[in-house]
């Protein structure tokens, strides 16, 4: 065999071959952008300085980056647990239903910080039910969950159709939404922070969703590296076999981290609902839960992998829209190719570059692959 | 009378609308029971809608365009085998990065060529597929049950529903009755003994795959070029998944996918059809998710048992 089976070391494992993936993305994307007729490496710069040029354009990227930390995370739990859950574009839009439910009952009695606990209990709940039944059909009855998951996105869309048209649309309205929040289900923005760092934010949707997504971050950290349940569901991840030899429960792993990964999803929810646009409407997840398993893969299963992962997308949103400013034929659809890109060369094509690689350190640097002590002496 | 009529008119729309997911159907099924998932339906039909539109606009030809929607949706599929059985990449994921990268290029590429909002331009006489109309159809017209069953549902259909019904006993034969066949259902139960047999697992899975994205062009262009007169961004709208849905529901048999997307496609014509008087009864959205919902109680096993081909989605490593 040419190439040596021996591990990378751990930084050009998460760095460099996630890096390697996401430059023939954008490789592939300017040759879409050629195709249009743009220069890429313009439209390249009008991305990247909208995404981060000015205060109000970072404030807009971390907003976005909000909803990709949780879709993220949902799909990587799943993952490690050797779970596809396609299904966080529905979870999440349940999950809305049931933000949406609680933001109406509370928010003309109480302030927001009551409401807040509530909410995202209640977008958990809603997201995790809504993956209970594709996690009880695996577990049981052995039927593909990603099929299973695509089917009940289509629920979710009809579901939320008929709530928002019939028992959650306000008398004598026509749109199919709720009606608008009081402040009692208002989340408070981050614009402060920028003045702290003395940049001026008049308006954003940032809002501190964004805190709650980084502290789910770490505790998602914990619990899949440092619980006795994460242990279990990395097993069954890596060999169900093993898992089923040292008597741990399939089919409890397999209910209980779709719980979390659907609750994850739902959670996404409180970011628009009660974060940006307070009311509930049928757009508010838009393709989130998709971008979900690019920011996964990118992030190769890690939660901090997943901020940054999220981070780079939610500035791809950002930056797209202001390169849709400024070139009117590459909409922000550029994002879903890019997304597709990613989701390509860092998932299903992630085999193609890595023996390359391998290779490339073996001659490089033999020492950091250990094989100099395997051939040594 | 007048509920014949309805429902001769809901039985024609029944099989317009189930032609697409016939052809998409038949498509997954070549690659399934190859032993290669497929998610990508949805994005090779979109592309092909694409392409086909787009083509036939340009170069003024109903045939060209449905050549370049077959080619580009082969490309797309090809692109799923390089990556599934080439580089032995999970294969839901290439599926899910196949219909992005279609649903994004064919917005950005048709607003970039064509500047109506995503939407290629409308399609003249020559560049589409008319429907044929049979000999003596409105002559016949006025027999009772016949006449109209003749003259609205079996005449009057495009070339290319013609061709997605011909599929069913051509697919049957080529699996049932072929040594292709016999090697592709084969290569999707247990690729270690075609390999024994010193048969190539990855040339046959790449005929495979390459039979899919054939079948799911033409798909697309019948929506694009048969059943509309131009491209609309998102016009697929769902359909791959339904097929995939119908391909389960049949499982993986080419006969009983047929009467599953005519299933599928009847509720979405008696959706369409009776909409205001069924809203007194159910929610119209409980007939849109219907076929989400008998796909989910199918898998659940609770209408006969749903087995996919043993080998599919697990990528064939030789052994040395």
């Amino acid at each position: 065999m040419s190439t040596p089976f021996a591990k990378l070391p751990r930084w050009v494992d998460y760095g460099v071959i996630p890096v390697v993936n996401l430059l023939m993305a954008f490789i592939v994307a300017g040759i879409v952008v050629l195709l249009v007729g743009e220069n890429p490496l313009r439209a390249a710069w009008a991305m990247i300085d909208g995404a981060f040029g000015s205060g109000r354009n970072i404030a807009y990227t971390l907003y976005f980056a909000t909803f990709f930390i949780f879709t993220g995370l949902a799909v990587a739990v799943a993952l490690h647990a050797g779970l596809f859950n396609i299904g966080g574009e529905g979870q999440a839009f349940v999950g809305g239903l049931g933000v949406g439910i609680v933001a109406l009952a509370l928010d003309r009695y109480v302030p927001w910080y009551i409401t807040f606990p509530v909410a995202i209990a209640a977008a958990a709940l809603f997201g995790a039910l809504w993956a209970l039944i594709p996690a009880y059909l695996q577990a049981y009855r052995g039927s593909h969950i990603v099929i299973t998951t695509i089917m009940f996105n289509y629920i979710a869309g009809s579901l939320m159709v008929f709530m928002l048209n019939n028992p959650l649309k306000p008398l004598g309205s026509m749109a199919p939404q709720t009606r608008m929040f009081e402040a009692g289900a208002q989340l408070p923005k981050l614009n402060w922070i920028f003045g702290l760092l003395g940049m001026q934010v008049r308006s954003s949707p940032l809002n501190i969703t964004f805190l709650l997504a980084l502290v789910t971050a770490f505790l998602i950290w914990l619990l899949i590296w440092r619980t006795r349940f994460g242990y279990e569901l990395r097993t069954l991840g890596h060999s169900p076999k093993a898992a089923r030899y040292a008597g741990m429960s399939e089919k409890r792993i397999v209910i209980i981290t779709m719980l979390i990964s659907g609750g994850l999803a739902g959670m996404m929810a409180l970011n628009p609902v009660m974060g940006d646009q307070h009311n509930v409407s049928l757009d508010f997840v838009a393709g989130a839960g998709f971008v979900g398993i690019a920011v996964a893969l990118i992030g190769r299963g890690h939660p901090a992998g997943i901020v940054v992962a999220a981070i780079l997308f939610g500035a791809l949103y950002q930056g797209g829209t202001e390169l849709s400013f400024q070139m009117p034929d590459i909409t922000r659809d550029m994002i879903v190719i890019i997304q597709g890109l990613v989701i390509l060369f860092a998932g299903a094509l992630e085999h193609m570059f890595r023996p390359w690689i391998q290779t490339l350190f073996a001659t490089l640097s033999p020492k950091s692959m250990n094989l100099g002590v395997a051939k040594g002496a | 009378m007048e509920f014949v009529d309805t429902l001769v008119q809901v039985l024609g729309s029944t099989i317009r609308v189930s032609v697409p997911l016939l052809l998409a159907c038949l498509a997954g099924l070549y690659s399934e029971r190859a032993g290669i998932f497929d998610i990508g339906l949805e994005g090779k039909m979109l592309a092909g809608a694409f392409a086909g539109a787009a083509a036939a606009a340009v170069l003024n030809s109903g045939w060209i365009g449905l050549l370049v929607g077959i080619l580009i949706s082969v490309a797309l599929a090809l692109v799923h085998g390089f990556a599934s059985i080439t580089h032995r990449g999970n294969q839901i994921v290439s599926g899910v990065a196949i219909n992005f990268v279609a649903a994004g290029s064919t917005i950005i590429l048709g607003q970039a060529w064509f500047q109506q909002g995503g939407r290629t331009p409308a399609l003249g006489p020559d560049q589409r597929f008319e429907p044929i109309v049979w000999p003596f159809a409105d002559a016949v017209r006025g027999v009772p049950i016949i006449g109209p069953l003749y003259s609205n549902v079996i005449s009057g259909q495009t070339l290319l529903t013609y061709f997605a019904f011909l599929m069913v006993p051509v697919t049957w034969w080529v699996l049932y009755r072929t040594r292709f066949g016999l090697r592709l259902r084969a290569v999707g139960e247990n690729p270690a003994a075609v390999d024994t047999a010193g048969i190539s697992v990855a040339w046959l899975r790449y005929r495979a795959i390459i039979c899919t994205g054939v079948l799911c062009g033409i798909a697309g262009c019948y929506l694009s070029m048969a059943q509309g007169a131009g491209f609309v961004k998102d016009m697929s709208a769902g359909r791959g998944y339904i097929a995939l849905a119908a391909l389960i529901f049949a499982k993986w048999r080419p006969v009983p996918a047929m009467f599953a997307c005519l299933l599928f496609g009847f509720l979405e014509a008696a959706a369409i059809r009776w909409q205001s008087q069924l809203s007194t009864v159910v929610p119209v959205q409980v007939i849109q998710a219907l076929p989400y919902i008998l796909t989910v109680i199918l898998l659940a096993g609770f209408i006969g048992k749903a087995i996919p081909p043993r080998a599919g989605g697990v990528p064939y490593v030789k052994e040395r």
